[in-house]
């Protein structure tokens, strides 16, 4: 029996109006913000944790092997497609817009930037957050309803440990790699685009692609990507472990690991990208 | 009956009779006050059944046992030793006295069946691949898994409810464990299965010497296997004592439990009972 109703219908009846209106108003008023602040904190401190595990022994390789090839090798195929055609599909926008001023020997360099700057690492980590973080989300909720994590604990195995760090540090390896495969690829399509279909100057869109494009713009894209990284990890693992309940909240895990990844990846972009105008300023 | 006379003072001893006794135990969720100053004595190499409704508090003080959960206030003592508020170092120890049988078996999914019983011994120690492997099949033979074809290599999903109990507590036993804690073992068995695994308890507690502790809400299964039975409820034992002393025990509450089980009658008790 719930102790909380042991007291019987009439404290209940009793207690109810024993909440002040203004009370009420308040809770509705900061409860979201609370709410907020405490995930916000719950995230923090478990990056915290799976960062002080990472340094105390027993230290399982393969745990982040493991997890490694499921981010990298095994996102490698959806990461490529999207990569092709977000390539080609620049192209096209950029030689098509170019060809208005008779400029198309640019494209190399505009997709170049765009790519590097922009296109790969955003879509490699969109790409991952829809594969992987919800794979990782539903794995860690899943072990956390039927007792699986409490079972790691019994073996004094630190779930933290054992879970999460290996996830993070994998997101966070993986990402700028699978970001360099975008790029490659996305190279590929456009020059498939502008170089085979729209007959543009291979030897003056490469001139210009390599002496306007900078290993910077790579930089940057690698930066953001490395954070990404770590918001899709963090954000998924951190849903997956807070689930309570059954299947339907574990499908309610996933989802928000999803949704909240991906909007705080195009969200954290924006001031990135201020920052990085400061530190690396386009040429003039 | 309830033990009297055993204060919070006297507890912390280490005793003969008694290998874990819990003090005070008071543990709330929010508003909801779970456990209430629950005091029990866990008696030594016997099966202890703590029986209570659903939403008593019985997972919840089980959890409390292996440090799961840490108690707002209380004390519980296993071999004489406080263990709230142990820190990490020190549980990772004790809790190598325990071994946890989980309601579903809290099999690792991502394990077939010889990786998740071996799974405490490759974690704890560094033994060689071929012991590790004895140790596995000679409990999948004591535990009558050994005939069942590929077994070793089977993952959690391919058993049946029963066999997956089975290796769950073939994973609690590896490490030889003084004390083993079963959460509700039966829930979701048919009637035969939850003979068998109460038969595998018994022959469990016999063999290998442990102290069982089992939560349950099954009446017939507590009857089989229980030496001492303990009732939780709204938070606090409200009676200890043998499965015939329970039988006795006036109190309306536990007399509704045990009539409405269909275990046994008052005015004509089953053969079953000790």
């Amino acid at each position: 029996m719930n102790p909380a109703s042991s007291s019987g219908d009439h404290g209940a009846v009793a207690a109810a109006p024993a909440v002040p209106v203004a009370v009420r108003i308040l809770d509705w008023v900061f409860g979201p913000l609370l709410g907020f602040l405490a995930s916000v904190g719950g995230h923090i401190m478990l990056l915290g944790r799976a960062l002080a595990w990472l340094f105390r022994p027993p230290f399982r390789a393969r745990l982040f092997f493991d997890q490694m090839e499921f981010i990298g090798v095994g996102s490698l195929p959806i990461v490529m497609l999207v990569g092709l055609f977000a390539g080609m599909v620049s192209a096209l926008q950029a030689v098509l817009a170019l060809g208005m001023f008779q400029q198309e020997r640019w494209v190399g360099f505009g997709v170049g930037v765009s790519l590097a700057r922009e296109l790969a690492p955003v879509f490699t980590a969109l790409m991952i957050t829809a594969r992987a973080g919800s794979a990782m989300a539903t794995e860690i909720g899943s072990m956390r309803i039927t007792e699986q994590i409490d079972a790691l604990t019994t073996f004094a195995v630190s779930p933290v440990q054992y879970l999460v760090t290996p996830r993070i540090v994998a997101a966070v390896i993986m990402l700028p790699i699978m970001t360099m495969v975008f790029n490659f690829v996305g190279l590929l399509g456009g020059y498939i685009i502008a170089i085979e279909m729209y007959h543009v100057d291979f030897g003056q869109a490469a001139a210009l692609y390599r002496s306007w494009i900078s290993s910077s713009d790579y930089v940057q894209g690698l930066i953001k990507a490395t954070l990404f990284g770590l918001t899709m990890a963090l954000t998924a693992c951190y849903q997956g472990f807070n689930t309570r309940g059954g299947a339907k909240e574990v499908g309610l895990s996933t989802t928000r690991a999803v949704v909240t990844s991906s909007v705080l990846i195009l969200i954290l972009d924006y001031p990135m990208i201020q920052i990085f105008s400061v530190i690396w300023p386009f040429k003039k | 009956m309830t033990e009297p006379g055993h204060m919070a003072g006297d507890a912390g001893a280490r005793d003969q009779r008694w290998q874990i006794r819990v003090r005070g135990l008071n543990k709330s969720f929010g508003a909801q006050h779970v456990l209430r100053d629950l005091d029990l004595d866990i008696e030594r190499g016997k099966t202890n059944i703590i029986i209570g409704g659903s939403g008593q508090g019985k997972s919840v003080f089980m959890k409390h046992l292996m440090g799961l959960l840490a108690p707002d206030s209380g004390h519980i003592f296993v071999d004489g030793q406080d263990i709230v508020g142990l820190g990490d170092v020190a549980m990772g120890k004790l809790r190598r006295k325990f071994g946890m049988v989980f309601q579903y078996a809290a099999l690792f999914d991502s394990m077939n069946v010889v990786e998740n019983i071996a799974f405490p011994l490759l974690e704890r120690y560094r033994l060689p691949r071929a012991e590790v492997l004895e140790r596995v099949r000679v409990l999948l033979r004591k535990l009558d898994l050994a005939q069942v074809t590929g077994i070793e290599d089977k993952s959690p999903a391919e058993l049946s409810g029963g066999m997956r109990k089975r290796v769950g507590l073939a994973r609690a036993l590896i490490d030889r464990p003084e004390i083993l804690l079963y959460d509700e073992p039966t829930t979701g068995l048919d009637p035969i299965a939850t003979k068998n695994v109460d038969e595998m308890i018994r022959r469990t507690a016999d063999e290998f010497g442990v102290t069982s502790v089992v939560i349950s809400h099954d009446m017939a299964s507590t009857f089989r296997i229980g030496d001492r039975v303990s009732m939780l409820y709204e938070g606090g034992i409200i009676m200890s004592g043998t499965p015939r002393e329970l039988l006795h025990a006036p109190h309306p509450v536990l007399r509704e439990f045990v009539e409405t089980s269909g275990a046994v009658h008052f005015d004509r008790p089953s053969a079953g009972v000790p």
